[in-house]
């Protein structure tokens, strides 16, 4: 993928191989001699985090369905009977309902990476909608996937999310009716969300191939924001790379494993343990945690058809955030007065999905409506015009020169332990 | 051969332009119609459909004050005793002050006051709204906090429309068939 493959077969069989399908360059090209910049901190691990969590959920899902039943009287049945009756069954179910969450915390600190370092910014647009792409795929397949047990949750958030279609002014209870197979949420709709729920992965790794393929054409944006020029500025993905990743990715699945094994239903809802009524709302319905806020703008706004376009508005939007953002400045290091609003814009997001979690009601309605208002202030006034009016500090000439300025104190410590060699520390 | 329209200069229509357009508007009328029958397999299959027939329900159990649910189409519909305090706040209302203006008199059978009838499902999204909550003890809607009167129409909240009456008729005076 990076165009300029060093690889050499050394067998005989290799050579024969190469000449037919230089598959074995490839990978070597940009999964070992790749140059990365060589100032990634932690933030850029989150990719081959998130690599890992597709791969884990298409493994246990693929062997939850060889248990599971889709079908409406029977899925809660069949997942109590995963829990208890199969070998191992509590475990993949627990592994792969935590690993949900874990991807979508995965994503979002690997977007608010993109945000704050400005990953989005040219030449890395496409691998940016890319991205926001893939983020609507999980979200889809999260969805479906959490209306799978047949609960009490799964059958009211399914009713809830398929009904924001019937906001769209004179086809919207067709859509909705469609989407069904009937006049309500029933075994029809379990059945092929189980199957989209099954094809869905699919095409996020296809998406995910083309993500990954899009990186390679300019490489890794970094810290210091501006591209790297020379050998200095990089290092090769192995083995300085592979390494951070495999440190980031085991603290990361000790996390996971942590939940999965210790707190597996904290991020659930107790509700979903009870089996799915058509005739019986829960009196508190949330969904889970991921689309939080999300579910707080929805609710923000007093018309359904506002309030659902503002849903979808808020993802759509980051579509668009390359040519939103006016600065010249990529990396947020450089930009004093972004750094504020960045920082107010991620509280607000953690806001929201706390408010999300709220009843819609009085205070929480209002204090909805003011995040939501800076949610959207954030992309349509604040980065347009920050890059007019704010002035950023210098950047630095090259990533080795950023580097370098930061040996400084490096430099400066060096002396002082050769000034005083016999004091450790 | 594929080039002695281009190579002798002439721009007239040829009979390989007449092929192209006939064999893409072919492509087009088989895509179309390849397509439907997996859009169509997504509408309401023929069981459910078929389902779908009327249900009748006998009011005699149904104390005054009290509210039934049943299913029709896999819908939920909520059958309503109303008192006479509840019939009162329903019509003691500036109509033309409701977000969705509809007297209490078009939402149930004339003669008929006691008795409302409407799908159990809040027009925002979908949720079965609680009975005798909120401000008008009509229904109020746990999810997104619609509020809902003694008639069923929308009183506060993101709810657009009231609660759809569904079509049913009264076969005596203690019977109904909905559908």
């Amino acid at each position: 993928m990076s165009g300029h493959s060093t690889y050499v077969p050394k067998s005989a069989f290799g050579k024969w191989f190469e000449s037919r399908l230089p598959i074995m360059g490839l990978i070597h090209s940009s999964l070992l001699t790749f140059p990365n910049p060589r100032n990634l901190n932690y933030f850029w691990t989150f990719g081959g985090i998130l690599a890992f969590m597709l791969v884990s959920q298409i493994i246990t899902g693929i062997v939850l369905a060889m248990h599971y039943t889709p079908h409406a009287d029977m899925a809660f049945n069949s997942v109590e009977h995963i829990m208890r009756d199969v070998n191992y069954g509590w475990m993949l179910r627990y592994l792969h309902a935590n690993g949900a969450s874990m991807f979508f915390i995965a994503v979002y600190i690997h977007m608010f990476r993109g945000f704050y370092y400005g990953s989005y910014k040219a030449p890395r647009e496409v691998l940016w909608i890319l991205g926001v792409i893939i983020f609507l795929l999980m979200m889809a397949t999260a969805f479906m996937g959490y209306v799978l047990p047949w609960g009490q949750m799964s059958f009211w958030g399914a009713t809830v999310i398929t009904n924001l279609f019937s906001a769209i002014p004179g086809v919207g209870e067709t859509i909705v009716t469609f989407l069904w197979g009937g006049y309500a949420v029933d075994n029809p709709t379990l059945n092929r969300f189980f199957s989209l729920h099954y094809l869905l992965p699919f095409m996020i790794a296809g998406v995910v191939i083309l993500h990954i393929w899009a990186l390679h054409v300019p490489g890794s944006n970094n810290p210091a924001g501006v591209e790297k020029k020379t050998e200095k500025d990089t290092l090769p993905f192995h083995p300085y790379f592979t390494v951070k990743d495999a440190l980031a990715l085991v603290v990361f699945l000790m996390m996971f494993v942590w939940f999965a094994f210790y707190i597996p239903n904290f991020l659930g809802h107790a509700d979903n343990y009870i089996e799915a009524n058509a005739a019986v709302t829960p009196a508190h319905i949330v969904p889970e945690w991921y689309f939080l806020p999300f579910y707080a703008i929805l609710r923000a706004i007093p018309d359904k058809l506002l309030g659902v376009m503002a849903m979808f508005g808020s993802i759509a939007i980051m579509l668009f955030l390359p040519w939103l953002d006016t600065s010249k400045v990529r990396s947020g290091n450089y930009r004093p007065v972004f750094q504020v609003f960045f920082w107010l814009f991620a509280i607000n997001c953690v806001i929201l999905g706390w408010l999300g979690s709220k009843p819609a009601q009085g205070g929480y309605v209002t204090a909805s409506q003011i995040c939501t208002a800076y949610y959207f202030i954030y992309f349509i006034v604040v980065l347009p015009l920050l890059g007019l009016f704010e002035r950023p500090k210098p950047i630095p000439v090259s990533i080795a020169d950023s580097i370098l300025g930061r040996s400084g104190s490096a430099a400066a410590m060096a002396s002082g332990a050769a000034a005083s060699p016999n004091t450790k520390g | 051969m594929a080039n002695s329209g281009s190579a002798s200069g002439h721009t007239e229509h040829t009979r390989r332009d007449f092929l192209f357009i006939a064999t893409g508007a072919a492509a087009a009328v088989g895509v179309a119609s390849t397509l439907w029958p997996f859009i169509s397999q997504m509408a309401p299959d023929a069981a459910t459909v078929a389902a779908g027939a009327p249900v009748e329900i006998d009011l005699t159990p149904v104390a005054e004050g009290q509210i039934v649910k049943l299913f029709w189409r896999g819908k939920l519909v909520f059958v309503r005793h109303r008192t006479a305090a509840e019939i009162k706040s329903a019509r003691d209302v500036d109509v033309a002050s409701l977000p969705d203006p509809q007297p209490d008199s078009a939402r149930v059978k004339e003669g008929k006051d006691q008795w409302l009838v409407v799908y159990g499902s809040c027009t925002h999204l979908g949720c079965v709204p609680l009975g005798n909550e909120g401000a008008f003890q009509g229904w109020q809607c746990p999810c997104h906090g619609s509020v809902f009167d003694t008639s069923g129409r929308i009183r506060q909240g993101p709810a657009p429309t009231n609660l759809p009456v569904p079509p049913y008729a009264f076969l005596s005076d203690t019977k109904i068939q909905i559908g």
